[in-house]
């Protein structure tokens, strides 16, 4: 380095023109639509002509991966570990329930208000898991899992109690389309709303809230001393997270016209992680990823052993820690390095 | 009186029944190139530690412009423009540099919190990162994963990332340490060259260092300050060359 | 009043017993093990198998709980557990709720779903009256035998050479290993007196807490919060956390019958917006 380098490597008037647009190309690159999210959504309609006999899984698979991209913003943006996120998919399905009960059979309307209610109680409880360490968070967050179950059983005047919610039924979606006995137009509005939802939460991944979620995931230490206000931060993802959730709950609902017991269950909650380790975190498709491999696995199984697949279950989530979720979440290596926009320029 | 910047009063820190920090009262005026010097275990890290917000002191305050910032968490010190660098380099391993000082400056700008657009939407703030990271010899490496770069290169980055939250004060901890020879220079010049506007509250270990880049020094001993002067004054005193130059001579 | 207060505090014991294992895992060693309830199931079947369909008296059963968990945890914690010491939380977790999963379905298969109920001698049935309080007799042997081992546990930590050495290889893995402490193996033994003493507390919790395949979802909340709340740094702190748990779900449960099932939840976000930290840990660092 010659002493003009030097010189003018601190100095503020000079500006390096070159690297500033180095930076700018580098950026781009890195929120650009990759080939691979264009052949999933592509996959995903023509599911809907190919295989038109397994709509009601295929709901299912778009219902769950919804739910996990939701948990990916807590875990793997913000990094926490969550042993509840059932608690704001129950609700939401219990808004949507009884919403179409009792006001109005709209579907989107209940969409919205799944999303709020789901997102108040999101909000009241991020309160709750700001300090503390990961144990005292699994803790809280298993913890309120637990009680909006107990809350939903005990409520049976409101929720049906362990019977469930039933008995109501859904208007065509915004008056025009209406839910056939197949589940064909089910299965394209799950689908519909898990793309918006997918594109909202692609925008907040890749903008400047999203990179200091990952930074105060990385380094809450370093976070804090480029004065990344974490608690605020925390409060926001896990609201919005918590909507989402809220709102494949509020799917869930719709597309079954039933709502039990189930939806809050502490099973749920376990699943979801599963889903997203399955299919990495910190990218958002490892939920889509995640949800397709483990509805499969687990239809497969609960063939095999109806009333033991939980076990199977459980073992594949201990062979999947064993041999360790960095390798194994290599296989989808080229998919999550490209979105990260790590690539090296050419 | 000149303008002091950045002041503590009785400051403590106890871990347990051992005293890090003990009733450390030092002041640090504007545009001073102030360097602390101390053996090691001397308590430099535990006081930078009750300075940024990274640790509450047991006792004492801690003043910036005139203000009592004791209570203040972190990121709000920063905001006010109090801000380091790690010994161990604190980094965001798996972000790129562009990212990790993109952030910085967002943070910086108010704009951090928005949700909306993606991160190249903010030209003028990707923009600014490239032309930081270049005058800190990053340019090249801009686009790699933090955790692959040299470890000169991680020091560097390391200093550009407080650098590019517009420090005022600007607390640097050993900011050549562990990088090898071959990578130092280019890490010391660029501490040499820290605009003259902004105050710099230096530990380091390195006397070449410290006797090159520093106005005043300040010497810790056993959490206490032991002495304080000029240059001139620390290299004097034979009280200093006993206790701490004496051990590295 | 007394009676509940007398119910609460042996439910606190028992408490504590079975979560004090998992004090130990997590505190000392780091880790987030979620299955420790299945162990207290395990001990829990491993009485009713001995008592029902070999008719071995009880106080066989509880020693062979103790035993065959321990053994089980020694056995789990060699072949599966010690990888994941320095894993991330999040893959203890997982990693941990597979277990569960597996031993939830396990038992059920083995088992069968049931409540599974034991009889227990005639002398600690039945209640007895103690100056005009009702004392159920079983639940005063609980809190005679969880005290006592209550005590013991506080000795062997702070005042044997094998406390000590737990102390020294978790405060510094590879200091106590240049101290010549073989730390794995202090680590396997550890866990496997954890996993021993959960299995004991399942095996004497039986008749109270009941026991059926979905034992260990049920009650991990109460472990995490007992752990949480009262810190993992001393023995004493999980035992007020336990005791305090015990007698505010029971006193919960009897007075307002309507809103029990919440009180050990309230509590939980009373601790939390109280004392973020635990209720009786250090004033540490951050």
């Amino acid at each position: 380095m010659t002493m003009v380098q030097q010189e003018a490597l601190v100095s503020r008037q000079s500006s390096d023109a070159a690297a500033e647009g180095r930076a700018v190309r580098l950026m781009k690159r890195r929120s650009r639509i990759r080939i691979y999210e264009i052949v999933i959504w592509l996959a995903a309609v023509a599911a809907y002509f190919l295989l038109p006999s397994k709509m009601l899984i295929l709901t299912e698979i778009a219902i769950l991966a919804l739910f996990a991209v939701s948990l990916d913003l807590v875990l793997g943006f913000a990094g926490i570990v969550s042993l509840g996120h059932a608690a704001f998919f129950g609700v939401g399905a219990y808004a949507a329930g009884l919403l179409a009960l009792h006001y109005t059979a709209e579907p989107v309307i209940g969409l919205f208000v799944a999303a709020l209610v789901a997102g108040l109680l999101g909000f009241l409880t991020s309160f709750l898991i700001l300090r503390g360490s990961d144990l005292t968070r699994l803790m809280t967050t298993l913890g309120i899992g637990l009680m909006m179950a107990e809350v939903a059983n005990q409520m049976a005047w409101l929720t049906g109690g362990a019977d469930g919610l039933s008995g109501f039924s859904l208007n065509p979606i915004l008056g025009l389309f209406e839910f056939d006995l197949y589940g064909k137009t089910g299965y394209l509005y799950c689908l519909a709303v898990l793309f918006v939802g997918m594109m909202i939460m692609r925008r907040i991944a890749f903008s400047p809230f999203g990179l200091s979620l990952k930074a105060i995931k990385s380094n809450p230490m370093r976070a804090g001393m480029i004065s990344v206000p974490a608690r605020k931060r925390v409060v926001v993802v896990y609201t919005i997270a918590a909507m989402f959730a809220g709102i494949a709950g509020a799917l869930l609902a719709q597309t079954t016209s039933f709502v039990s017991p189930d939806v809050l269950a502490f099973h749920r909650s376990a699943d979801v992680l599963m889903v997203l380790t399955i299919g990495g975190t910190g990218y958002l498709y490892g939920g889509v990823f995640g949800a397709v491999l483990f509805t499969l696995v687990k239809d497969a199984l609960s063939v095999v052993t109806p009333q033991y697949w939980m076990f199977w279950i459980g073992l594949i989530l201990v062979v999947l820690v064993l041999i360790g979720r960095e390798r194994l979440n290599r296989w989808a290596a080229y998919l999550p390095e490209r979105l990260s926009g790590k690539e090296r320029e050419q | 009186m000149s303008d002091i910047v950045l002041e503590t009063r009785g400051l403590k820190r106890r871990f347990g029944a051992f005293v890090a920090t003990n009733d450390v009262s030092l002041t640090v005026e504007r545009g001073a190139r102030h360097a602390l010097i101390g053996p090691n275990g001397a308590g430099k890290t535990t006081l930078i530690n009750l300075l940024t917000g990274v640790l509450p002191p047991s006792e004492g305050q801690v003043f910036l412009e005139g203000e009592d910032i004791t209570g203040l968490a972190s990121f709000r010190r920063v905001k006010r423009g109090l801000t380091r660098t790690f010994q161990i380099n604190q980094l965001f391993e798996t972000f790129t540099p562009l990212e990790t000082v993109c952030l910085a400056i967002a943070e910086r700008e108010g704009i951090a919190h928005r949700l909306w657009s993606a991160m190249a939407g903010y030209a003028r703030v990707v923009e600014e990162a490239g032309d930081l990271l270049a005058r800190f010899g990053l340019a090249s490496v801009m686009g790699e994963r933090t955790s692959i770069l040299p470890y000169g290169k991680q020091r560097l980055l390391e200093i550009a990332l407080a650098f590019a939250s517009r420090p005022r004060v600007l607390l640097l901890d050993e900011p050549a340490a562990g990088v090898p020879e071959d990578e130092r220079h280019e890490v010391l010049s660029i501490v040499a060259d820290l605009p003259k506007d902004v105050t710099v509250l230096l530990i380091e270990h390195d006397m070449d260092l410290v006797f090159s880049f520093a106005t005043r020094i300040s010497v810790l001993v056993a959490g206490a300050v032991f002495a304080e002067g000029s240059v001139a004054e620390i290299a004097a005193d034979p009280r200093v060359k006993a206790v701490y130059l004496g051990e590295n001579a | 009043m007394l009676t509940i207060l007398f119910d609460g505090v042996a439910y606190g014991m028992l408490l504590f017993i079975l979560a004090c294992g998992l004090t130990v895992t997590l505190g000392l060693m780091n880790f987030i093990n979620l299955a420790h309830g299945a162990f207290a199931m395990a001990g829990g079947y491993v009485t009713v198998v001995m008592m029902n369909r070999y008719g071995i008296s009880f106080y066989w059963c509880l020693p062979a709980a103790f035993v065959v968990t321990a053994i089980v945890g020694l056995v789990l914690e060699r072949t599966l557990y010690q990888w994941l010491y320095r894993a991330d939380h999040l893959d203890q977790v997982l990693f941990s709720i597979g277990l569960v999963f597996m031993a939830v379905a396990g038992a059920d298969y083995f088992m069968g779903g049931q409540q599974q109920l034991i009889n227990l001698p005639p002398e600690l049935s039945g209640r007895m009256d103690v100056g005009g309080v009702g004392i159920g007799r079983y639940r005063l042997f609980t809190i005679v035998v969880c005290a006592i081992l209550a005590l013991v546990l506080q000795l062997i930590l702070s005042k044997t050479r094998f406390g000590c050495r737990l102390r020294a290889a978790v405060d510094d893995r590879r200091v106590a290993m240049g101290l010549g402490i073989n730390v794995p193996l202090v680590f396997a033994l550890t866990f496997a007196f954890g996993s021993g003493l959960a299995g004991l507390g399942g095996a004497m919790g039986a008749e109270i807490l009941g026991l059926d395949p979905n034992f260990p979802l049920k009650f991990m909340i109460y472990f995490l919060i007992v752990v949480s709340v009262g810190g993992t740094s001393t023995v004493s702190g999980p035992f007020l956390a336990a005791m305090l748990l015990g007698i505010a779900d029971v006193a919960g449960k009897y007075y307002v019958p309507a809103i029990g099932p919440f009180v050990i939840y309230a509590l939980m976000i009373i601790m939390l917006i109280l004392r973020p930290d635990g209720l009786f840990s250090r004033g540490s660092g951050r």
